[in-house]
């Protein structure tokens, strides 16, 4: 008996992933989708099939429009698999799974990575004592779980900062300030690009209206702010920064970090996809060609994991790669359909550039002092990094090898992009010559006693009855 | 300080679990992380490097400094796990141990 | 690294292809017998098997032959922290050899009495009660084992990068994404063709791993290198509970606890290796074996976690001993390569013994086996 073999497999339920699916399955592709977290939705919208209508009213409209997706998803004839951990794809595009502490195998003809962004690393000192999260981290608690922090204090830069504050606002649980590492100058660097934005000008209105809410509550905000650092024993007590001239301290235990979003490139750098460094948004992408496809072989990324867009352009190429590959696979798919995904993504992408160039990372977050940890798991500090590169070793991997930065659990994803950008600088190259560490698999750990059970050739079983979106 | 007080702006189904042998009320759907920070506690585990405390960071399964022991087995990422009646949850200390 | 004109010849006394701990570690000793040397590497220093392999500083278990060369060089582990000025990560920790059947005690006996009539007192006997004294962890079922108690570990990555540094102090140049093209040889004197100009002298060191086979072969000598891809696991910190380095008699598997307290597992399952690409590929249905092994010898490592697979390309020969010494064609060429899976522990002296063949002529170190002759056809 041989692995289960499908048309498509999704990795992802996001709004790319679950979109595509939706989509592929209505072409006749049969598609599987697989996902680490038990519920549809990814990130943007976690807990949409269970928040409660005071969460949806606190959370917004934008959040709530994520329910239509899941339920056309759960409604399609696409095979869900939730609690499902993808750790290696071989290269003849073998996927290996673990679902309900079993390995297993499932062996796609074509894959679409839809596994969208992590956040940037935000290496200050201070970021790894409890009571620190990151935005994301703060939003997640109050999406799946209806769970707000009091006097929260929200540091860093970037759209999401801003939409974290209002909704913690909207649910009764104003941020104590917001301290924004925006370096001066930014705002007008961005209005360059205002003509084009403007293309897509409702997301420049809803930007600002956010801000004005947050002003309106009454909530501090600290513009400029440099030398952001956490103060605290066992855990945080402060957050220490300079702002308009002056030191400043507020005393907290509970701080968010944010410095943006980036693609996560664990699964298209395991495949061996080439990569390429984005000044413009100061991380790698995975190279794409104009139908989703990388270059590894039948390989197909959508979503925020090829480029941050956000979640409605996400969905929407979703559904347009979706279209490609049931092409690709030999189907006849409607042109003007294709057309119209297209017009689509390009209009919301118009106010990328503005957005980037306001909210590229500060430098001070690129450049972390020398005490500074860099490397969670391993306790790796940039200056350690620093010496090892003065020494003459060449890029991250040896790096790794050295310090062991990017060999915990995480696996890099969290250090990577500043391992590598605190390399790059000391060499004085740019990051696409010094690369990124290598992507290891399983790229999540999992036990020696599942490894030493598993059994590639029997059949996968298929998800349960009560799993299948159908 | 104002100690900042996690709370839950609504009420669902109760269910409760063990957190280093006290009770911990969590509802239904929480992840062991949501259910702990809810509950006030932060600090999850000790780095296997330094010693130092470590607690949630992402809240999406990146970053592995949530790594508690559930129900005997080590190097769970508690906000992954969802809770269940009756879970019992541990700070990781260090290396996660080894079952003897 | 030196600005490497784009054209123009630049004349040495050796020059080395590879640069993996083979062809590091003899320039590091030629460099210091006062030769100039080149090391032309086409990717970087150690990125292959010297970068990538599971660090056993182990003189246990080896082919007859091997024994001289590896005695030699465990002398120079001994003191490699003074010799580069980097501890290595070196720890000097047992070898053990475990039997699960009393048959293979008995085979593991047979080869320790041959190596005592040969004159050597390093491998030695360990009875059950013997073997549990070493390693308390060892599952029921295992009768002994057979053990060399001053081998050792180290970083590999750690030790290849040190000694190019300490050749570089020597005077030694490395060049690195620097490929060895089109070799020939006129008025005495080796040209190696690169992107980067001709490398020019006397004398030529083939090191070149799991790619020297073509050199060889494009030089007139036949060398049946096999590209390999030797996988290994690491699992994530747990508490000390083994101070050796662990193999089995009869199944495939290297088995050590870092100081750091990871375990790395390892031994004999290969993945795929794509030497034309430069890459190798985990296979996990042959790591599944890997992962019971380890676990049948060791239970309490069910709940570890695995964090981490990898694995390099190295050049395995048919008879699983590696080429060592002058090439049997050409005066001024020098052969190290093909180990087979087992020359980390042998590069500190493999360098020694290269650097005194190629500086004098000739070497004391019992080098015939090793001929590239074997393979003529
Ligand atoms: C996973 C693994 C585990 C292992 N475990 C152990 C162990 O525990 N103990 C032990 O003793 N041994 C072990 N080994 C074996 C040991 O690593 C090797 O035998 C040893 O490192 C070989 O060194 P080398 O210099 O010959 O090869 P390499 O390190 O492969 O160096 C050869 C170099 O030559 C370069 N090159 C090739 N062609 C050209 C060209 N045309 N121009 C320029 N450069 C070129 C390559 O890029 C490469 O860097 C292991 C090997 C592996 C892969
Ligand atoms: S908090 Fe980051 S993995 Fe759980």
């Amino acid at each position: 008996m041989s692995a289960r073999s499908v048309d498509l497999l999704v990795i992802g339920a996001g709004p790319a992933g679950i979109a595509a699916a939706t989509e592929a399955a209505g072409l006749g592709l049969s598609v599987s989708v697989m996902d680490e977290q038990s519920r549809p939705g990814g990130q943007i919208y976690r807990g949409i099939e269970t928040a409660s209508p005071k969460r949806l009213a606190v959370l917004g409209k934008d959040y709530a429009a994520g329910r239509s997706l899941t339920e056309s998803f759960r409604s399609s004839a696409a095979e869900y698999l939730p609690d499902t951990l993808v750790w290696n794809i071989g290269s003849d595009r073998s996927v290996d799974f673990s679902r309900g502490g079993r390995a297993q195998q499932m062996n796609p003809s074509a894959i679409l990575v839809a596994t969208g962004a992590l956040e940037r690393p935000m290496p200050i000192p201070g970021w790894t004592l409890p009571g620190v999260t990151t935005a994301g981290a703060l939003q997640i608690l109050l999406k799946s779980s209806g769970i707000v922090r009091d006097n929260c204090v929200l540091a860093g830069a970037g759209p999401l900062l801003w939409l974290v504050a209002t909704q913690m606002i909207a649910a009764g649980a104003r941020p104590a300030a917001i301290v924004e590492n925006l370096p001066r100058g930014r705002i007008v660097a961005g209005l360059r690009h205002l003509p084009g934005a403007l293309r897509a000008r409702e997301y420049l209105f809803k930007g600002l209206a956010m801000i004005a809410r947050v002003k309106a509550a009454g909530v501090p905000v600290y513009a400029n702010a440099t030398g952001l650092a956490i103060e605290g024993s066992t855990q945080a007590e402060a957050i220490t920064f300079s702002s308009g001239g002056r030191q400043h301290r507020i005393e907290t235990d509970a701080i968010a970090l944010h410095q943006g979003v980036v693609p996560n490139q664990q699964i298209t750098r395991l495949v061996g996809a080439e990569h390429r460094w984005d000044a413009a948004q100061a991380c790698f992408h995975p190279v794409l060609d104009a139908r989703f496809r990388t270059s590894a072989d039948s390989i197909y990324v959508a979503g925020d994991g090829a480029a941050i867009n956000g979640a409605r352009p996400a969905a929407l190429q979703g559904r347009l790669a979706a279209l490609l590959i049931a092409e690709d696979q030999g189907r006849r798919v409607g042109t003007e359909r294709i057309r119209r995904l297209q017009a689509g993504i390009a209009r919301d992408k118009s106010v990328r550039p503005m957005l980037e160039t306001i909210y590229a990372p500060a430098p001070e977050i690129l450049a972390p002092a020398d005490s500074t940890l860099i490397c969670r798991c391993e306790e790796v500090t940039a200056g350690e990094i620093r010496s090892v590169v003065d020494l003459g070793a060449p890029g991250p991997n040896q790096i790794k090898s050295m310090l062991r930065a990017g060999m915990g659990p995480c696996q890099g994803r969290v250090c990577g992009l500043a391992v590598a950008q605190i390399i790059a600088d000391r060499k004085g190259e740019t990051p696409e010559e010094t690369g990124y560490y290598r992507i290891r698999p399983p790229i999540k750990p999992i036990t020696l006693a599942e490894l030493a059970a598993y059994a590639p050739d029997e059949d996968a079983p298929r998800a349960a009855s009560g799993d299948a979106a159908a | 300080m104002v100690p900042s007080r996690a709370r839950r702006i609504e009420e669902v189904r109760t269910i409760s679990f063990e957190f280093e042998g006290l009770a911990v009320q969590a509802q239904e759907g929480d992840s062991v992380a949501a259910a702990l920070t809810a509950a006030g506690i932060v600090d999850l585990r000790d780095s296997p490097v330094s010693g130092a405390p470590r607690g949630i960071y992402c809240m999406m399964g990146a970053c592995f400094d949530c790594l508690v022991e559930i129900d005997g087995q080590p190097n769970r990422q508690a906000c992954m796990c969802e809770v269940r009646e009756g879970l019992v949850v541990r700070r990781q200390q260090g290396r996660a141990e080894l079952e003897l | 690294m030196t600005p490497a004109g784009r054209s123009g010849t630049r004349g040495f006394d050796l020059v080395v292809v590879g640069g993996g701990i083979h062809g590091s570690s003899a320039a590091l000793f030629a460099s210091l017998r006062g030769l100039s040397v080149a090391v032309l590497e086409k990717d970087t220093v150690a990125r292959h098997a010297s970068g990538t392999n599971a660090g056993g500083v182990r003189r246990l278990g080896r082919h007859h032959a091997e024994i001289p060369i590896s005695q030699r060089s465990m002398q120079i582990w001994y003191g490699i922290a003074d010799l580069l000025d980097d501890d290595c990560g070196f720890q000097i920790a047992p070898q053990i050899k475990v039997a699960e059947t009393d048959a293979e005690l008995a085979g593991l006996s047979q080869r320790a009495g041959e190596l005592q009539a040969m004159g050597y007192d390093h491998e030695i006997i360990l009875d059950r009660a013997g073997l549990r004294r070493h390693l308390p962890a060892i599952s029921d079922h295992a009768v002994g084992g057979l053990a060399s108690l001053k081998d050792g570990f180290a970083q590999p990555y750690k030790t290849t990068f040190a000694i190019q540094r300490k050749a570089m102090e020597k005077g030694a140049r490395f060049y690195e994404h620097c490929q060895a093209g089109r070799i020939h040889r006129s008025d005495g004197v080796w040209q190696v063709e690169t992107a980067d100009g001709v490398f020019a002298a006397p004398r030529l060191l083939n090191a070149a791993g799991a790619w020297a086979g073509a050199i060889a072969g494009a030089l007139g000598e036949a060398a049946p290198v096999e590209a390999i891809a030797p996988m290994m696991l690491v699992t994530n910190r747990v508490p000390h509970f083994c101070d050796a380095v662990v193999g089995a008699a009869g199944r495939p598997l290297s088995f050590k606890q870092m100081p750091n307290g990871t375990v790395v597992i390892g031994g004999g399952r290969r993945g795929r290796a794509d030497r034309h690409a430069n890459r190798s590929e985990i296979l996990f249905n042959e790591l599944q074996l890997t992962a019971e092994t380890a676990m049948s010898l060791f239970p309490v490592m069910r709940s570890a976690s695995i964090v981490r697979s990898w694995s390099g390309v190295e050049g395995r020969m048919p008879d699983d001993i590696p080429v060592i010494g002058p090439s049997a064609r050409h005066e001024g060429l020098y052969h190290a390569f093909g180990f087979s899976a087992h020359g980390f522990q042998m590069g500190p002296g493999v360098g020694e013994l290269m650097a005194e063949l190629i500086a004098t002529g000739a070497t004391q170190a019992p080098i015939t086996p090793f001929s590239i002759a074997r393979f003529a056809v």
